[in-house]
């Protein structure tokens, strides 16, 4: 399509979004908490590695290893949000697209980390 | 969506081949052709230049291909040194300028297209209003608010040398011509070289528009489209470091934050 605007007038567009540092420095905040968190269970995992249900359960009912693992599930979901943001906001175009697209992405990832949370607290406060 | 296949209208197809008659030291020139007028598919000439007479240079190529073999053949060209940026072109898949690309450098057959992703005018002139216009947005120079003084504004030696790095840059587009973020929103994103030029004036000691450059930058776009690919620094023909420029302004902006 063609348009009689102006380069400039197309550049200026709509103006600056006033908004774009807190997102870009929530990332980085998330990936560097996401450092010892990744580690604690990565080594965990592997250390708990070939033990039964029982033990297992018991490693994640101790306050330490439930809150560790609630903010490893919370950290990760929300650095995955801002990542897929950022994918959608380079690649998808049509604004209807794009809006969906995000929508579904913040649907998700609230699930994934709901399902999760709850799910260590059950364990964690279960009998 | 971002368009990972070009359209029907510009893939290119095989052109002529126009042989140096009696050269032994030949070089293959694929030069992208296209014209507006026509109503073709661009497609790529193939040019046999004539190395023992022919200048070190991708641009003295190009001139003697004009001169002797097509003068139909399209591109900019102004100082042939470097300094006024009209050749940039992708040369062997690498934006650079073709005055101080030497042909020496290139391996095997050299194939000539205009600089990616912008549309093209003409064979090798790329239309880059929209890149001036993102230039112009920037406001590329001094903004301030105190009185004019009786002679000129001063600056100590430590802050001149913070552009060094920045005001060399001749705004070819080679740099945000290479920059994926720049290929998929070039309507929102200002790419490297614009972003460079913002920091020059940024960091000018004697600018007293900072606060509103950087509230101008805010943005998820204009600035945050950034993700650190650095083909802007691979690319420079001037050695600069766009990428730099711009993790600078980033950090403007988390200081001013508090």
């Amino acid at each position: 399509m063609t348009d009689m605007k102006t380069p400039i007038a197309k550049v200026r567009g709509l103006g600056s979004a006033k908004d774009g540092t807190h997102h870009w420095l929530s990332q980085r905040v998330t990936a560097i908490a996401n450092i010892p968190l990744i580690l604690f269970v990565v080594v965990s995992f592997v250390g708990n590695a070939g033990k039964g249900h029982a033990e297992w359960v018991a490693w994640l009912k101790q306050p330490v290893v439930s809150v560790l693992m609630i903010l490893f599930v919370a950290n990760l979901v929300y650095h995955m949000r801002l990542g897929l943001q950022v994918v959608i906001e380079d690649y998808v175009h049509d604004h209807g697209t794009k809006f969906a697209s995000m929508i579904l992405i913040t649907f998700a990832c609230v699930l994934i980390g709901a399902l999760s949370i709850f799910s260590i607290l059950r364990i964690a406060f279960g009998g | 969506m971002a368009e990972f296949t070009l359209p029907k209208n510009s893939t290119v197809g095989k052109g002529k081949t126009v042989k140096a008659d009696g050269a032994t030291n030949v070089r293959p020139f694929h030069v992208y052709r296209w014209n507006p007028d026509d109503g073709e598919n661009p497609h790529m000439d193939t040019f046999e230049v004539d190395m023992d007479n022919c200048g070190p240079m991708v641009l003295d190529a190009l001139i003697k291909i004009k001169n002797e073999m097509d003068s139909t053949v399209t591109f900019r060209r102004s100082c042939r040194e470097g300094v006024c940026g009209s050749c940039a072109m992708n040369i062997n898949g690498k934006n650079g300028l073709a005055c101080t690309t030497a042909i020496e450098d290139a391996k095997g057959d050299v194939a000539i297209t205009p600089l990616p992703h912008q549309e093209v005018v003409k064979d090798l002139v790329p239309d880059l209003s929209n890149f001036y216009a993102q230039y112009a947005s920037i406001k590329p120079w001094m903004q301030t608010q105190s009185p004019t003084p009786e002679k000129e504004r001063l600056q100590s030696h430590e802050d001149r040398e913070k552009l060094d790095g920045l005001y060399e840059c001749i705004l070819c587009a080679c740099c945000s011509t290479s920059c994926p973020s720049y290929w998929w929103n070039d309507d929102k994103y200002l790419g490297p070289a614009v972003l460079l030029q913002s920091y020059r004036w940024l960091i000018d000691s004697r600018d007293e528009a900072t606060g509103e450059r950087l509230d101008d930058l805010e943005d998820p776009f204009r600035l945050y489209r950034c993700h650190t690919i650095m083909n802007c620094a691979n690319a420079c023909p001037k050695g600069l470091n766009p990428a730099k420029a711009i993790a600078e302004i980033k950090k403007m902006m988390v200081e001013r934050q508090g």
